[in-house]
């Protein structure tokens, strides 16, 4: 090792990253490890190599990326709609006394009753195709995204609302101009936490009625006991929620530096 | 513009649980004029200062501004928070800005007076930073100019200078007065501060607490060239420490 490169390793050890990055591998080490001496049966714990064999041949028989589009895309059109009703609803209730009392007490209700409760309901008024997914992901997000966003407008410092006042601002004025900049950062936090739940319905709803989608490889490889590709199906959901969580809070520091 | 408060008592909450808060008060404050009023925690000035505002209503009496009461928030009577009112996603020049847009004005008449009060309170250098990348006098400055840019005849000072250093304070002092004296707009100054109000003020009250209300008005010479050299002058020594006395009577007899 020559002199030159011993700091760059020390500062790639640094780096905020490299202990989580050793987390992962500990474990894949491991599972190799154990997987490798023939102490538990291939059929519980496959070998990296057997689920990356599996995510080889699902990719070039084309199943992983239309899994991937169908479960990717049920969630974006899902979270998508709950959002954009979220953002004005929960505004509102964090600005207007009299939609907040009017409208608390239901959502904090509705929020108890666990959306996947809702599939049979969903099934029967709507069938088994794209509209059923996305109506439980659009219902499961919709009230915590909604209270996440007024607890936001409730903790906006009233000094910046009432220094627009004083500033000659009209009502319609602080609700655009200052309530809404200034909560953008917590509804980007509220958007990346309450995907995961979204990521996690999705797959819920495909065990239990679908074609396709990586819930529904999952449930299609129990009933053929291929733990290889039920591996490669969490390994995959994990990946793209991280991307996920990774590209939102990546958002919030490029579109909010004054808050982070 | 001229201020009036005629017998403006106001009270908080309702029924058994109710407080009242301000009783009574009577003060005006005519165009130039720079008033103060001084009263310990507890004895309303806040209370005072919103109201003017137009931020509360007043339970009893009027407030009234050319004699019209007032009836909300207006660009007419602008307000200095004692911190934390900047928009922190806005720029030093976009927070003096802001307000100018809020009403409405042209962007070359906004981006010429944006200029012109940020020369004013000193920061024409610190146009493009941001509110967490000052120190705390100089975002009480940038406050200051955008309160000053919305054009108020009246600029309502509510403990400006209360988080701040001592040795800030003391310059942020020196720079309100010069700038009150530049301008010529009333101002009405809450402050615990007696020495801040004695420097600043032509007339100030000094507030007892709970109720809230004026115990005692002095009127106070003009002639000011030096505010450090009147600090430490002894007429003005000995004026400040009878109305300390009087202060902490007022808070005795809280205590007894």
């Amino acid at each position: 090792m020559s002199a030159r490169s011993q700091p760059r390793l020390l500062r790639a050890l640094l780096h905020p990253w490299s202990l989580g990055v050793a987390g992962v591998l500990a474990v894949v080490i491991v599972w190799t490890l154990v997987s490798a001496s023939g102490t538990v049966d291939k059929l519980f714990l496959p070998s990296p190599a057997a689920v990356w064999a599996a995510g080889q041949q699902q990719a070039a028989e084309g199943l992983l990326w239309s899994d991937i589009r169908a479960s990717v895309s049920r969630v974006g059109a899902g979270f998508a709609l709950s959002a954009l009703v979220a953002l004005p609803l929960g505004i509102a209730m964090g600005a207007n006394r009299v939609i907040c009392r009017l409208l608390e007490p239901l959502l904090a209700l509705i929020r108890y009753m666990p959306a996947p409760a809702f599939i049979p309901l969903l099934i029967i008024y709507f069938g088994l195709g794209e509209l059923p997914k996305v109506l439980l992901i659009f219902i499961g997000t919709l009230f915590f995204n909604t209270l996440m966003i007024m607890d936001a407008v409730k903790f906006v410092p009233s000094e910046l609302v009432e220094t627009a006042l004083t500033l000659g601002g009209r009502r319609d004025q602080v609700l655009v101009r200052v309530i809404t900049p200034c909560i953008i950062p917590q509804v980007i936090d509220a958007y990346r936490i309450n995907m995961a739940s979204a990521w996690n319905l999705v797959i819920v709803a495909e065990l239990v009625a679908a074609t396709e989608g990586l819930g529904k490889r999952i449930s299609l490889a129990q009933r053929f006991l291929r733990t290889d590709e039920i591996f490669l199906g969490l390994i995959v959901i994990g990946l793209i929620g991280l991307l996920i969580d990774l590209s939102f809070r990546l958002l919030l520091r490029r579109t909010c530096t004054w808050a982070v | 513009m001229h201020l009036q408060l005629d017998r403006v008592s106001k009270v908080f909450g309702e029924g058994r649980s109710s407080k009242l808060v301000l009783e009574d008060i009577s003060f005006e404050i005519l165009p130039g004029e720079f008033v103060a009023l001084v009263g310990s925690s507890g004895s309303g000035k806040s209370t005072v200062m919103r109201l003017v505002a137009g931020l509360e209503r007043p339970s009893a009496g009027a407030v009234l501004v050319d004699g019209r009461p007032v009836r909300g928030p207006g660009s007419d009577r602008g307000m200095v928070f004692q911190k934390y009112s900047l928009y922190p996603w806005l720029t030093a020049a976009e927070n003096v800005a802001f307000g100018m847009e809020l009403q409405g004005r042209g962007r070359p008449e906004i981006r010429e007076r944006t200029a012109y009060f940020l020369e004013v309170v000193g920061l024409a250098g610190s146009a493009s930073l941001y509110p967490r990348q000052l120190s705390g006098g100089m975002q009480q400055r940038v406050a200051i100019a955008r309160a000053l840019a919305a054009e108020p005849q009246l600029l309502l000072l509510d403990e400006p200078f209360g988080a701040l250093d001592l040795q800030i304070r003391e310059s942020m002092q020196e720079f309100l007065y010069q700038l009150w004296q530049r301008t010529g707009l009333a101002a009405l100054l809450i402050t615990h501060d007696l020495e801040e109000a004695m420097l600043l003020a032509q007339r100030l009250h000094i507030l007892a607490p709970r109720p809230g209300r004026i115990v005692r008005t002095i009127s106070l010479a003009s002639e000011r060239s030096d505010l450090a050299h009147l600090r430490v002058s002894p007429q003005f020594l000995e004026l400040r420490e009878d109305l300390a006395r009087t202060l902490r009577s007022l808070d005795g007899a809280l205590g007894a």
